[in-house]
């Protein structure tokens, strides 16, 4: 199994941490896992994105430019990455703040409001997790024991309080994905 | 059982040289590689272990502090991106013709000048030709995973010491700031004052009455002199060449085609690979570990069985030269890359190897 995953979103949705958090998920499961994140002037106030690439054999590349995976939370990166997706592969994105919808035939597509959900419950501030869930909803590679122990090793001791909330956020993302196209 | 942790390779990096015993790191912040001395001066390591980290004023005075604690047979290190390094120049050939053990990171982005934040390999030539000026020679090691990262800082401080000569560790933006899975030594314990004394017995520690006083320089105005202690540095460096080459040969076995490919590159390469393989072609890979000494006799030995050989570097083609020169006119060597930041795709490297190698 190798799961190569683009993540893309604006600098501060917590695109990085999402994926430093499935990695370490996939870590503590003892796979192989890599982390390549954009950096520099575009995170600040842009766009953020980062490839996270789990698998059961070593990587070659943690840098590759067709994705089993995207996830998409702005229009930016839908424009980017939407033809970056493998045939056969999976799209999400939050329709929140999209104009242009992907338009692909030949992949799965999938939305989930996590900004509206988030804010609507009060976990604005593990929107990213919601997303997460989801994904992991369609996509189990990492067990959900191992996410708990990725959220340990992710966060710094003092927010460990805040697991409980991001394992809520976790459960409500699985619950509110939704399908909106998918191959026969 | 080792550590594991996700890391950041300049993170890694920075652990691994606490946990060699490094006594000294002194540093002047640059993109890419902030992280080391950031996750240094977090982690508190004088708490630990009592080893210093200091942000100099400037890359030129952390390059001289790195050499005055050498002198005195300490275990210094010191970390930059390529511009900062253009400016360690004068002190790192000054380090080389003393004869002083140090480590330095060169976490490299694209050039020439300011360039860019991104990840590069134009300054292999640098690394590997000299730099500053004068006869010498860096150990260089390329790491291509955050994993060597970690190794490359014990290794480099072991070899330094070994060969009383600073080794660079050649990285670059990607590898420095991709996060993965590494396995950390245990701490080893810094060297005690009587440890250095007995372990440096050239450097400056206090000198004792049953022995001559230790002088550390690189100047002799004696031409005869000075040409005898040229001598003794290029036979260290053909003791180096003897020793310490080091490379990775991947599906070389039965290959018809070859790519040579270090840090970065080498693992887009691996990938290209794979994907050329599952298409049938025989294509190996050759990754250089030590940059120098130059893998010079395995590449010479692959060049009598394949077709081809293609260098692909994030640059316009440096590391070629040394490959031309091991392989003479043997067979066909060619050069892909991508300039200025830009990372090149595997699929780009598939297609460059079809049309300059197996097509051309």
């Amino acid at each position: 199994m190798t799961e190569e995953i683009i993540i893309a979103g604006f600098g501060g949705q917590g695109v990085l941490s999402m994926g430093k958090i499935l990695a370490y998920s996939g870590v503590m499961e003892n796979k192989e896992v890599s982390w390549m994140p954009s950096y520099g002037p575009e995170m600040r106030g842009g766009t953020a994105n980062v490839i996270v690439i789990i698998s059961d054999e070593r990587i070659s590349s943690p840098i590759v430019n067709y994705f089993d995976t995207a996830i998409i939370l702005n229009q930016q990166s839908m424009d980017k990455f939407e033809k970056t997706v493998k045939p056969g592969g999976l799209l999400i994105y939050d329709p929140n703040g999209i104009t242009r919808h992907p338009e692909r035939k030949d992949i799965n597509i999938y939305t989930i409001e996590a900004a509206d959900e988030a804010s609507k419950v009060g976990l604005s501030k593990v929107f990213n997790m919601v997303v997460l869930g989801g994904y992991l909803k369609l996509k189990p590679i990492v067990q959900p024991e191992y996410i708990h122990k990725g959220l340990e090793k992710s966060l710094p001791k003092r927010h460990h309080g805040l697991i409980p909330e991001n394992e809520k956020a976790i459960a409500k993302g699985k619950e509110i994905i939704k399908e909106k196209y998918l191959l026969n | 059982m080792k550590e594991l942790r996700l890391m950041k390779g300049n993170e890694a990096f920075a652990e691994a040289a606490i946990r060699a015993g490094a006594d000294g790191y002194f540093g002047y912040p640059i993109t890419p590689q902030s992280e080391v001395m950031e996750y240094l001066m977090a982690e508190k390591p004088h708490e630990r272990t009592g080893m210093v980290v200091l942000q100099a004023e400037s890359e030129v005075a952390a390059i001289n502090m790195v050499y005055g604690g050498a002198s005195c047979g300490k275990r210094v290190l010191t970390s930059s991106s390529s511009p900062g390094i253009s400016l360690k120049q004068e002190g790192i050939s000054y380090i080389a013709g003393a004869e002083l053990p140090c480590v330095i990171l060169n976490v490299v982005r694209g050039g020439p000048g300011l360039g860019t934040i991104q990840p590069s390999q134009s300054d292999y030539f640098q690394s590997t030709k000299g730099g500053g000026h004068g006869d010498y020679k860096l150990l260089v090691l390329a790491p291509s995973s955050v994993q060597e990262m970690a190794d490359f800082a014990g290794l480099g401080f072991e070899l330094a010491f070994k060969y009383r000569n600073p080794v660079l560790i050649l990285s670059d933006g990607a590898i420095g700031q991709m996060m993965e899975k590494v396995e950390l030594d245990e701490q080893k314990p810094r060297w005690t004052e009587e440890e250095i004394i007995k372990n440096t017995p050239w450097a400056t520690t206090g000198k004792t009455k049953n022995r001559e006083r230790n002088i550390i320089t690189s100047l002799d105005l004696d031409s005869g002199k000075q040409e005898l202690h040229n001598i003794s540095l290029q036979a260290k460096y053909r003791e180096m060449e003897k020793n310490e080459t080091r490379y990775e040969a991947i599906s070389c076995e039965d290959a018809e085609y070859l790519i040579v490919a270090y840090g970065t590159s080498a693992r887009l390469s691996q990938k290209a690979v794979d994907l050329l393989r599952a298409e049938g072609y025989k294509v190996g890979l050759l990754r250089p570990i030590t940059l120098f000494p130059f893998p010079t006799a395995i590449i010479a030995k692959l060049a009598d069985q394949v077709k081809g050989i293609l260098t692909v570097e994030m640059s316009a083609g440096q590391m070629i030269e040394d490959v031309r020169l091991a392989v003479g006119c043997r067979v066909k060597v060619e050069h892909f890359g991508r300039m200025g930041g830009i990372i090149p795709s595997p699929t780009e490297v598939v297609d460059a190897t079809h049309k300059k190698i197996i097509g051309g």
